[in-house]
């Protein structure tokens, strides 16, 4: 039997640029080389705070139910928006307590700090060992591919326009080369006052 | 709750019965170091992290914080290196609050073996612990088997053998404080240049009496040229489906806001407080 990582398919990437952080995912839900679904979103909004979530859909459906309630149960406490620093560590906790029996999932997190406006992203094993990155990252069963295509397109302080093509492009490329991923995609550009949600036109096959 | 949640580990048992892979965890490949000299101790490590055979991360942290005086490079496993240490610190932090006594690097060696020998080598932990207290300096290593080794110079992780190479023709007792430094940092270079699993940065934890010095990126020798050109797309690149935009000035239009006057004659009772 295959890995539990690619067993549904799917893709993200989260990128920094100037004042704004970008964060996009597939929408292929599969079983194996059976397409079962064409909208299946991967990112989800907590607040100010947005998490990519790829590996087993099972999971993926477990642990962004999981955040939604202790996100909920940290406002209720804190009286207070979690900020994304905060959000990387309550999921590296989370993912780390099951050290001996893992949620099959590589999240991405990515949000602009409230209070400073800083961007922030990083990235998750199965097990919780963070990836701290200044510049991009990336998870699923593209992610040879989106290392290849962010290394070359990424470059430091992009406008959110610059942004927002840079990341379509890396993402729609990867996963063109990628049987397990593609059927469009989801594009959130995160800026100060603003966020823009856009879906993309992909090849359906 | 303390302690790990098993609740997962079944269902993956089951699926491991059947041919089911284990899920790949960011493993730090790593070469780390320390080395003794009159007066103090150096850790250095290099900071590259792997997933197999894809660099994960280019410029990652293996130096872990333990307490002021005590430091600790970590290999292998990189989440439990990570939590290990962490969880060591702040238990060595709360003994020293209770004792009133500054942390000795024994005492943290100790609850690092203890801590993994219980788990008898699943906590993938390789360190090299370094510090110096009211008893001198220290420098050990611990594996993830819970087996501890205390020696002048050593080296972890998969560059330890180019890196021990350095020290078995270079070292000489009775270093002084730049001397170690370098030698340190030529061992990590060894395992940056000739181990795959290793690479990018030195980083460098220089522990004395007196005070740690942490040197995050101590030498550079892999920096990324500048590109010479652009790839940015004009905008308009990218075919859009759809586009929805929430701005935050906009979002009074979802909740909104009142705010209730205090006074005593207001409408509804009034609700009950504790005394």
């Amino acid at each position: 039997m295959s890995s539990p990582f690619s067993i549904n398919g799917g893709a993200a990437v989260a990128m920094v640029g100037k004042d704004c952080v970008a964060i996009a995912c597939d929408l292929r839900l599969g079983l194996q080389s059976l397409t079962v679904s064409n909208n299946f979103p991967k990112i989800f909004q907590y607040g100010d705070v947005f998490l990519g979530l790829t590996g087993l859909a099972t999971d993926v459906s477990t642990v962004s139910d999981l955040f939604r309630y202790k996100v909920n149960m940290y406002r209720l406490r804190e009286e207070r928006d979690i900020a994304p620093s905060t959000f990387a560590h309550l999921v590296s906790s989370s993912l780390y307590e099951k050290r001996f029996g893992p949620y099959f999932v590589s999240p991405v997190v990515a949000g602009l700090d409230a209070k400073t406006g800083k961007p922030f992203i990083c990235g998750f094993d199965s097990i919780g060992c963070i990836d701290f990155a200044k510049d991009f990252i990336v998870s699923g069963t593209a992610t040879e591919q989106l290392f290849g295509m962010c290394e070359s397109l990424w470059e430091p302080d992009m406008t959110p326009d610059q942004l927002f093509e840079t990341i379509s492009q890396a993402l729609l490329n990867a996963v063109d080369r990628d049987a397990l991923s593609g059927w469009g995609a989801h594009v959130y550009i995160i800026e100060k006052d603003k966020v823009t949600k856009r879906l993309l036109k992909g090849r359906q096959d | 709750m303390p302690g790990f949640d098993f609740s997962n580990y079944n269902r993956n048992a089951a699926l491991h019965a059947r041919g089911v892979p284990l899920p790949k965890a960011t493993s730090t490949g790593t070469t780390i170091v320390g080395c003794i000299f009159d007066g103090g101790v150096v850790i250095a490590a290099d900071t590259r992290a792997t997933s197999g055979p894809i660099v994960a991360d280019k410029n990652c942290e293996k130096l872990h914080y333990i307490s002021s005086n005590i430091w600790c490079a970590g290999a292998g496993t990189a989440a439990d290196t990570e939590f290990t240490t962490a969880l060591i610190s702040s238990q060595l932090e709360l003994h020293s609050l209770s004792t009133g006594r500054k942390p000795r690097v024994v005492t943290c060696m100790t609850l690092l073996k203890q801590h993994l020998f219980k788990y008898q080598g699943h906590i993938g932990a390789y360190l090299v612990v370094a510090g110096v207290d009211p008893t001198g300096t220290h420098l050990f290593t611990v594996h993830a088997h819970g087996s501890t080794d205390k020696l002048p110079y050593v080296t972890m992780g998969s560059g330890s053998l180019a890196a021990m190479s350095v020290f078995e023709t270079q070292w000489t007792p009775k270093l002084t404080e730049a001397d170690a430094v370098e030698l340190c940092s030529q061992a990590i270079q060894a395992g940056i240049f000739n181990d795959l699993g290793s690479g990018s940065n030195v980083d460098v934890a220089v522990i004395t009496k007196e005070k740690t010095v942490l040197k995050r990126g101590y030498v550079k020798p892999n920096e990324r040229g500048q590109k010479l050109k652009s790839y940015i797309f004009p905008k308009g690149t990218t075919a859009v489906l759809n586009e929805k935009i929430i701005r935050k000035e906009d979002l009074g239009n979802y909740v909104s806001v009142h705010e209730l006057s205090t006074t005593e004659d207001d409408a509804g009772d009034k609700m009950e407080v504790d005394a």
